[in-house]
């Protein structure tokens, strides 16, 4: 790629120099030294222009147009696929925990910089015996969010309870951050009558009222231009408050994507996008996904302003998403975050990703730059936490979730009259003669039916 | 999506007008209202206009968008919307269909009524994911912890002589396979206002079709007042005791006219409007069949896989020994809406009132 960058870039520069006149040569005579690029369209655009015309423009002038001013120009120029410099990458802390001088990161407490380490190595924890209790296939399903837990609590430590998040689904940790309890993870997980969504979904697929926090569904970007919906619900009623939306490097593929910014940047919604750019979407690299340079480049092209954030940095994540709220609300606008990250883990429990990328890649991410060390080590040097803090914290929060599978594996299933309700606000009759037909069904063949699904 | 037209409904209008009316059907329909409230002389785009301005006028978390609503929308239908209540609440959006409903999906879960247009339902595709996969699951997904019921989709459907392939189609069935959804589609400017507003606000997301062969053209009585009809209820339009024909939207007047003309070979037919396709009323269709032994199911869309192979597998199921003869089905063929064809593709009062007759006398 980067060859094929300088080579447009010459193209650009050549075109500047040759001036009107060489306009009117027709492309056969063009200098041999061009020919290797003559299937670029730029030539043919070359034989078609009129150099009189451009003689006589004043380049001052303007053209009103919508959107304001357009400067009129004689140079015909394309503008470039690509920056000569890929967008930069804000960060606060660097590769050793040290804090880069001049970086501006806002302040964070100590309680609050304690809370988001210990909520990240919760969550790492509870994706390690929850994978394994997959494993051990006591639930049916589980992807974990290991390598980016610094962009899950950092960013739900920068927001309100009254922020509405609206999530993809790998971001438990932003339920986690809300108070969401390690027994209703478990609860969810193994799809028992204490699941708030009563069982309908598969393990993961998370939703809180209480935390404000959407249910996830596992379509891939359809859940981002709800948050602009919603975000505009808040403006229209004054809150203090903005949506907040998260989705990975494949979801900026989807239409959905487009059509949430597009309309956030027009609606003028106060609504952030996080993008986890985690360079994988199952075992998709991202050179397969897109040619841009990442998602934040995509921003300006919405008009929505962007930045670019070393996703496992979480001062970096919560310094970026507190003054991407602070903007978003008071300017009624949308902002772009893309966060730099890797995904450590396969894609789900029904993936192995050593199929189709090197386990050295995966090895270097998640010693080399894991976002929780990285974190750990600052708050040690800062004094607020150390060696023995860190062991009460591992052995409780294991305890706890140990505690919470076991628990939820004895919970119930939520009983059949569940599959039939919340469909519509009250049964229709068609369901209600289906729940009478599938009663008398379960009777003439119980064996056919779980037995832990009460009637 | 590039290509739509966006001059059509202005351009409709005046061809529509200079049709013959059917004017035996829309005074039948008039006497068999439920209410003779003294109300004006109104064409269905009207009824639809008046029915948006109860609703943001009564409900402050009304919101009504979509492509080229503020100008009033390219069939008039939110004419004068924009000057009154403001463009925070009525508003153009971005041509992009899965993002009308997307973000009226987000919009209705902040406990609004989210109001979307989409400008023709051809264009309603785009939109598929976000109707059955997002606002038909979002209450059912959440264990009701969240739902999505302010939102109500409108979308003109159905076949207007010379819209071809792309302003024509009649998608219902596509959207009757999903539950979580309701799909409504009114017969006349006062059945349009009434089913409006119970469809803004009922809590469950709705596919509101407007047939906008009738936007202009079916001119009725409607009452002025804010009034609601039931979702659900079919209504039998027209009492006859040897064949019952069930049908919804423009489609109805045809089979209206079909009816009369039975009448005069000494064939009694009734007529049914089925309104809400999804949840629907079987029960209403049922005692109708139970009365005639006969049924027989008119819609605009392809026959194959079609909303009227439901409504027959279902009446077979629940009256097979009543039946005097096979289910008759008179619908759109199954092929693209062919413009200069529409004439041979369209179920018309001929190819009914002949499955009328053989079906009568199998």
């Amino acid at each position: 790629m980067a060859l094929c960058f300088a080579k447009s870039r010459n193209i650009v520069h050549r075109i500047s120099k040759l001036g009107t006149l060489g306009l009117l040569r027709s492309s056969p005579s063009l200098p041999a030294s061009s020919a290797r690029d003559f299937k670029n369209p730029i030539h043919g655009a070359l034989c078609i222009c009129s150099a009189r015309r451009f003689q006589s423009t004043d380049t001052k002038q303007f053209l009103d147009f919508p959107g304001g001013k357009v400067p009129f120009t004689p140079e015909m120029r394309f503008i470039s696929e690509s920056a000569e410099e890929r967008i930069p990458c804000y960060r606060v802390l660097d590769d050793n925990s040290q804090l880069i001088m001049h970086g501006n990161f806002g302040q964070v407490s100590p309680e609050v910089a304690v809370k988001i380490y210990t909520d990240m190595v919760t969550l790492q924890i509870m994706d390690k015996i929850f994978y394994e209790a997959q494993r051990q296939g006591r639930i049916s399903f589980y992807l974990t969010t290991i390598g980016e837990e610094a962009i899950n609590i950092a960013s739900a430590a920068a927001l309100t309870i009254d922020d509405l998040v609206v999530p993809q689904y790998r971001e438990p940790g932003v339920l986690l951050w809300r108070g969401f309890s390690l027994q209703e993870f478990a609860d969810q997980c193994f799809s028992n009558k204490s699941d708030g969504c009563k069982g309908r979904q598969m393990p993961i697929h998370y939703g809180s009222r209480e935390h404000n926090y959407f249910t996830v569904a596992s379509t891939i970007g359809s859940q981002l231009p709800h948050a602009v919906g919603a975000a505009y619900s808040m403006k229209m009623d004054g809150k203090d408050a903005c949506a907040v939306t998260y989705f990975g490097d494949g979801g900026s593929s989807e239409g959905d994507f487009h059509a949430a910014l597009n309309f956030a940047a027009v609606m003028e919604a106060p609504v952030i996008f996080i993008c986890r750019n985690n360079g994988w979407a199952i075992s998709t690299p991202t050179s397969d996904q897109f040619r841009s340079d990442g998602i934040v480049v995509r921003g300006r092209a919405y008009g929505v302003r962007s930045i670019r954030v070393d996703g496992n940095d979480a001062l970096a994540m919560y310094g970026a998403v507190r003054a991407a709220r602070e903007m978003a609300i008071s300017e009624h606008r949308p902002i772009l975050i893309e966060a730099l990250t890797y995904r450590v883990g396969h894609h789900s429990t029904s993936d192995d990703s050593t199929k189709y990328r090197p386990i050295d890649e995966i090895e270097w991410w998640r010693k080399a730059r894991d976002p929780v060390t990285r974190f750990g080590k600052w708050i040690q040097s800062n004094g607020w936490w150390n060696g023995e803090t860190e062991l009460e914290l591992r052995s409780r929060v294991r305890n706890q979730i140990l505690n919470a599978v076991q628990k939820a594996e004895k919970v119930d299933k939520p009983s059949v009259s569940e599959l039939f309700t919340d469909v519509y606000d009250v049964l229709p009759s068609n369901l209600c003669e289906q729940d009478e037909l599938l009663r008398r069904t379960i009777k003439r063949h119980p064996q056919d039916y779980p037995k832990d699904v009460p009637l | 999506m590039a290509a739509k037209l966006r001059s059509y409904g202005r351009g409709l209008a005046p061809l529509l007008w200079r049709r013959g009316l059917s004017n035996a059907s829309s005074s039948t329909m008039i006497q068999q209202q439920q209410q003779q409230q003294s109300g004006k002389s109104m064409n269905l785009y009207s009824a639809i206009n008046q029915a948006l301005h109860i609703v943001l006028e009564t409900d402050p978390r009304a919101y009504v968008f979509g492509e080229d609503v503020s100008f009033g929308g390219v069939f008039r239908c939110t004419t004068g919307l924009v000057d009154r209540f403001g463009k925070n609440r009525v508003f153009n959006t971005p041509l992009c269909e899965q993002g009308i409903v997307g973000f009226g999906i987000g919009l209705a879960a902040m406990g609004n009524r989210a109001i979307a247009e989409i400008q023709f339902a051809d264009y309603i595709y785009p939109a598929f994911d976000q109707i059955v996969n997002e606002a038909a699951k979002f209450r059912y997904r959440s264990g009701n912890q969240f739902n999505c019921g302010g939102l109500t989709i409108r979308a003109p459907y159905g076949a207007v002589e010379h819209g071809g392939h792309y302003h024509s189609q009649s998608p219902e069935a596509f959207f009757c396979h999903v539950p979580g959804i309701k799909v409504v589609i009114p017969r006349s400017p006062r059945e349009a206002k009434g089913l409006l507003l119970s469809c803004i606000r009922d809590p469950n997301p709705v596919v509101f079709f407007e047939p906008k062969l009738l936007y202009r053209k079916a001119v009725e009585e409607v009452p002025e007042d804010d009034y609601m009809l039931p979702l659900s209820e079919a209504e039998v339009i027209r009492e006859g005791s040897d064949i019952t024909l069930v049908g919804w939207g423009a489609q109805l007047s045809i089979m209206e006219q079909a009816c009369i003309d039975a009448e005069k070979d000494g064939i009694s037919c009734e007529l049914i409007d089925l309104k809400t396709l999804i949840p629907w009323d079987k029960e209403t269709v049922e005692t109708s069949v139970r009365k005639t032994g006969r049924l027989l199911i008119s819609h605009e869309a392809p026959v194959t896989g079609g909303f009227g192979a439901e409504i027959s597998a279902s009446i077979v199921e629940r009256c097979f020994l009543r039946l005097e003869a096979p289910v008759a089905r008179v619908c759109g063929l199954d092929t693209p809406f062919p413009l200069v064809f529409e004439p041979f593709y369209v179920p018309n009062k001929n190819k009914i009132l002949d499955a009328i007759k053989s079906t009568v006398n199998y």
